[in-house]
């Protein structure tokens, strides 16, 4: 198992030159001059710009400037935004944020989408399943931003059972009704793969057996069907948190959150080349992470898989 | 200790079912009158029509049909675990006196496992894959209020034969094989030791000697423990073996039940006595006592028959000289393993006879038969076909050589394409090797369906639409569709019913008697190889440790492992009058 798991970091290196390659390229590549845009509607002050030009190393070729890029993230220098904040200290401030939106999403839809996905499956055909049903497809259905944007009106404004916005202190509470918003769709998806993988394994063999063996229904489902359902979920949901990282610009956008999405958007927007780089480098290794966490979860709930040999 | 406070407990039961016998002999299940419903999209189907059976403490009665006759439908309503679909619609299970047919979920909990245990048919989806065989036991001991430590669950597996029962309770289902698998599966429905034990084909899916071994054992522990049973088979054989007495269903109904050997002997209802004429085991069971008798085997076989009148010229159409296969297993960090699957192995088979392959599952008899077909090159060793060593052919030769040497496989739901309709399928071959036109190609179908005695329309129809017996004959179909000489059948009737399997080896002697085919039969089951085969190879563990000529085989077997093979066929040792048939 720890050949396997070095073997998988060891990947984890021309995925990260890839990556970091890539959207560097893709940024170089962007229409526009950066350093003009930064004077927005001033007039254009030629002895600053190519000041800033040489700090920045945009007057270097692109191997140069993607070269210089890497050496500063190996010396632990990631360098400074158009703002002249450290990008190190701009990570540090929205990384946390967005992860606790992530993770309390994950934890949302994987509790919610489990729970009601093992009710449907185990009363397949009764009310709860149909609406369940019926609910989760109007769930997929909707476009994120919409259903934002009803929950922040009702929830947040009509009913003022949580808070519209987020503060800059991005609280747990405050993060409720975002999480909630962030995990709808990927909730919807949770439930229909219980649902499916519970109605399989109920009629599997092994779990006639357990009850001929005696047990009590709740230790059947929880013992047999459960467990050998949760295996494509854990799957699912591992994949999810990278996406949920990456993907929370919408919610974050909607809600004001001060989270990757929204810094990754401004930067994306002003061609703070190494930003974008910088913030999806880090989404890259997190998805990678997440994805090397699904593997080892899978042969921990599935004996069958070995990773040795 | 351990061993005395169970023979204790043992006693104690004992005790205490000869105390029950001598207050009153009441049937311990009696099961009257019961109907099963299935509702379907179509409405409700009825499944079991008034089954009646009655069970005596410690007795051993047998169910015994052919697939969807409603006999695991009938086992499975006594311990109430009916699929969702399904209800007792009308009669009653009495267990012990009491009604159960529609007991609540409370009760049932209660009876299963230490009153009605149950070891299902297929070891390999009857254990859950991701939990330890240890604590697949364990969690049966705790949920009927038994003490289950690690020693207690080492106890129960290792009663039911389990070598190394406390380092194998640690390990999970895919790292045993299918027999100790079972061994697992009957350690655990007899652990809270039930008064009634259903076993629903536990056996059927087992080599002939794993599965002799594992009945025997599981008689022996039932005997010990005073367990009835309620045995479900499809072999009529093992079931005369094992049961005081059969229970026949067809259809949904009993339409015939009593004593063993008095049901065997003197069959009432018509199906029982086609199925008295077809079980293999039973007819290779009576070729031997007609033998004894000095009755000519082969006017007791249909089969026999045709394939007695076949061979004229002896010519040997395929050597197999010295044949070896080995594979390379990996061992981690490229270091890898030889493995002899196939070791040395000489034999001929002579043009228009059967010769059958016989083992256990990984004797190499399947390996034989993919070298012979030429899909598997041999390491060393030859294949002469017709004079030609096969391994010379270059690719145009092989292809003229797939031409005259077919396959049928076993599994007949996996060996069709389920896109292809049956006119397709057939006429494949023809369009692959370029013979005739649409019009001569159609005609030949035709007449290959009728050779397989199968209606014309069939060839619009898909393989999904069809029967297992019917899928098997367009098989067959598919491989006489180039004129073949030689067929290679690999296990190519052990997916069928006793009564299909029957029609498909008379099929298959009688095309043999009419084209002059030659036959190469890969099969475990030495009842089959009784009826068809002119020639037998015992095969174990990729050695060839016998040959001969079937008679001689079957009446003076010189090789231990020939006998135990011999022996392990379920009703060898029944004793059948010959005029049965």
């Amino acid at each position: 198992m720890t050949t396997y798991i070095l073997k998988r970091f060891l990947q984890l290196i021309p995925v990260f030159l890839g990556a970091t390659l890539l959207v560097y390229f893709l940024v170089f590549s962007l229409p526009g001059d950066p350093i003009v845009a930064l004077f927005g509607d001033k007039p254009v002050n030629e002895a600053v710009a190519a000041q800033l030009r040489v700090q920045y190393h945009l007057d270097q070729p692109f191997w140069v400037q993607y070269l210089l890029y890497l050496k500063s993230i190996f010396t632990f220098d990631l360098g400074q935004d158009f703002s002249g904040r450290p990008i190190a200290a701009v990570l540090g401030e929205v990384f946390p944020v967005t992860a606790r939106l992530a993770i309390m999403a994950l934890i949302f839809e994987a509790f919610f989408g489990i729970l009601f996905g093992l009710i449907a499956g185990l009363r397949k055909g009764k009310l709860f399943d149909a609406t369940v049903l019926v609910a989760s497809l109007i769930v997929i259905g909707i476009p994120i931003f919409v259903l934002g944007f009803l929950l922040q009106y009702f929830i947040g404004v009509q009913l003022a059972w949580a808070k519209p916005t987020v503060s800059s202190a991005a609280t747990v509470q405050d993060l409720i009704l975002p999480a909630i918003v962030l995990g709808l769709g990927s909730f919807a998806y949770v439930l229909r793969l219980t649902r499916t993988s519970v109605l399989e394994n109920m009629s599997a063999d092994y779990v006639r057996t357990a009850s001929a063996k005696g047990l009590s229904r709740f230790k059947v489902v929880r013992v047999h069907i459960l467990r050998n359902s949760l295996i494509p979920v854990i799957t699912f949901l591992g994949a999810d948190l990278g996406a949920l990282m990456g993907g929370a610009i919408v919610t974050e956008g909607i809600f004001n959150i001060p989270g990757v999405g929204n810094r990754l958007y401004r930067a994306v927007l002003s061609g703070e080349g190494p930003t974008v780089v910088s913030i999806v480098t880090v989404l890259v290794l997190i998805y990678c992470l997440s994805n090397l966490l699904v593997d080892l979860l899978y042969a921990w709930l599935d004996p069958r898989i070995r990773y040795d040999s | 200790m351990k061993g005395d406070t169970l023979n204790a407990s043992v006693e104690i039961q004992e005790a205490e079912i000869q105390e029950a016998g001598f207050a009153a002999v009441r049937p311990l299940l009696e099961i009257k009158d019961l109907a099963i419903t299935f509702a379907t999209s179509n409405g409700a189907v009825q499944a079991v029509r008034n089954a009646h059976l009655t069970i005596m403490p410690g007795e051993t009665v047998a169910i015994v049909g052919e697939s969807g006759s409603g006999k695991s439908t009938t086992a499975l309503a006594a311990i109430g675990l009916l699929p969702g679909n399904g209800r007792v619609s009308a009669g009653q299970i009495l267990f012990d006196g009491e009604d159960i047919a529609n007991a609540g979920e409370k009760r049932m909990i209660e009876l299963r496992g230490n009153s009605i245990g149950m070891v299902p048919q297929d070891p390999m989806s009857n254990l859950n894959p991701v939990w330890k065989i240890g604590d697949q036991v364990k969690e049966t001991l705790k949920a009927n209020g038994l003490p289950s430590g690690p020693d207690d669950v080492a106890t129960v597996l290792s009663q039911a034969g389990l070598p190394d029962a406390a380092r194998r309770a640690k390990q999970y289902p895919h790292e045993f094989s299918g027999g100790m698998r079972q061994r697992a599966l009957i350690a655990i429905g007899l652990s809270c030791q039930p008064r009634l034990l259903i076993a629903d084909e536990p056996t059927s899916a087992l080599d002939v000697t794993v599965q002799r071994q594992i009945l025997d054992h599981l008689d022996k522990m039932t005997t010990e423990l005073g367990t009835a049973v309620l045995l479900i088979t499809h072999d009529l054989g093992l079931a005369a073996e094992r049961a005081d007495k059969v229970v026949v269903m067809y259809r949904g109904q009993v339409v015939e039940s009593g004593p063993s050997l008095e049901l065997l002997q003197n069959p009432q209802h018509p199906y029982t006595q086609r199925l008295v004429a077809s079980a293999p085991s039973l007819a290779s069971r009576r070729i031997q006592v007609a033998k004894e008798l000095g009755v000519e085997s082969d006017e007791l076989l249909a089969p026999a028959d045709a394939t007695a009148a076949g061979p004229a010229v002896a010519e040997d159409v395929l050597q197999i000289q010295n044949l070896s296969k080995v594979f390379k297993l990996r061992s981690g960090f490229g270091k890898s393993t030889d493995f002899s699957a196939v070791d040395d192995v000489s034999f001929s088979v002579k043009r228009g006879t059967t010769t059958a392959i016989v083992g256990e599952s990984g004797s190499g008899k399947s390996t034989v038969a993919q070298m012979v077909l030429n899909l598997l090159t041999p390491t060393s060793g030859k294949i002469i076909f017709d004079g030609v060593d096969t391994s010379t052919l270059n690719s145009r030769e092989i292809f003229a050589f797939r031409r005259r040497v077919q396959p049928i496989f076993q599994d007949p739901y996996g060996s069709l394409d389920p896109m292809y309709n049956i006119f397709r399928t057939i006429e494949e071959p023809l369009r692959t090797h370029k013979i005739g036109d649409k019009a001569s190609r159609e005609k030949k179908v035709r007449e290959l369906l009728d050779q397989v005695s199968l209606p014309q329309s069939t060839m619009q129809r898909y393989p999904n639409e069809l029967s297992g017996g019917q899928r098997q004959r367009v098989a067959i179909a598919r491989a006489l569709a180039l004129d073949p000489e030689v067929i290679i059948c690999d296990e190519a009737v052990s997916a069928l019913d006793v009564l299909v399997q029957a029609q498909v080896l008379n099929l298959l002697a009688e095309l043999q008697s009419r084209l002059g085919l030659t036959y190469l039969f890969i099969t475990h089951d030495l009842a089959v190889v009784r009826q068809i085969a002119d020639h037998v190879c015992v095969m174990e563990q990729g050695k060839l440790v016998e040959t001969g000529s079937t008679d001689d085989v079957f009446d003076a077997p010189q090789q231990d492992y020939t006998k135990a093979l011999l022996n392990a066929i379920p009703g060898a040792r029944l004793m059948l009058p010959p005029e049965v048939a």
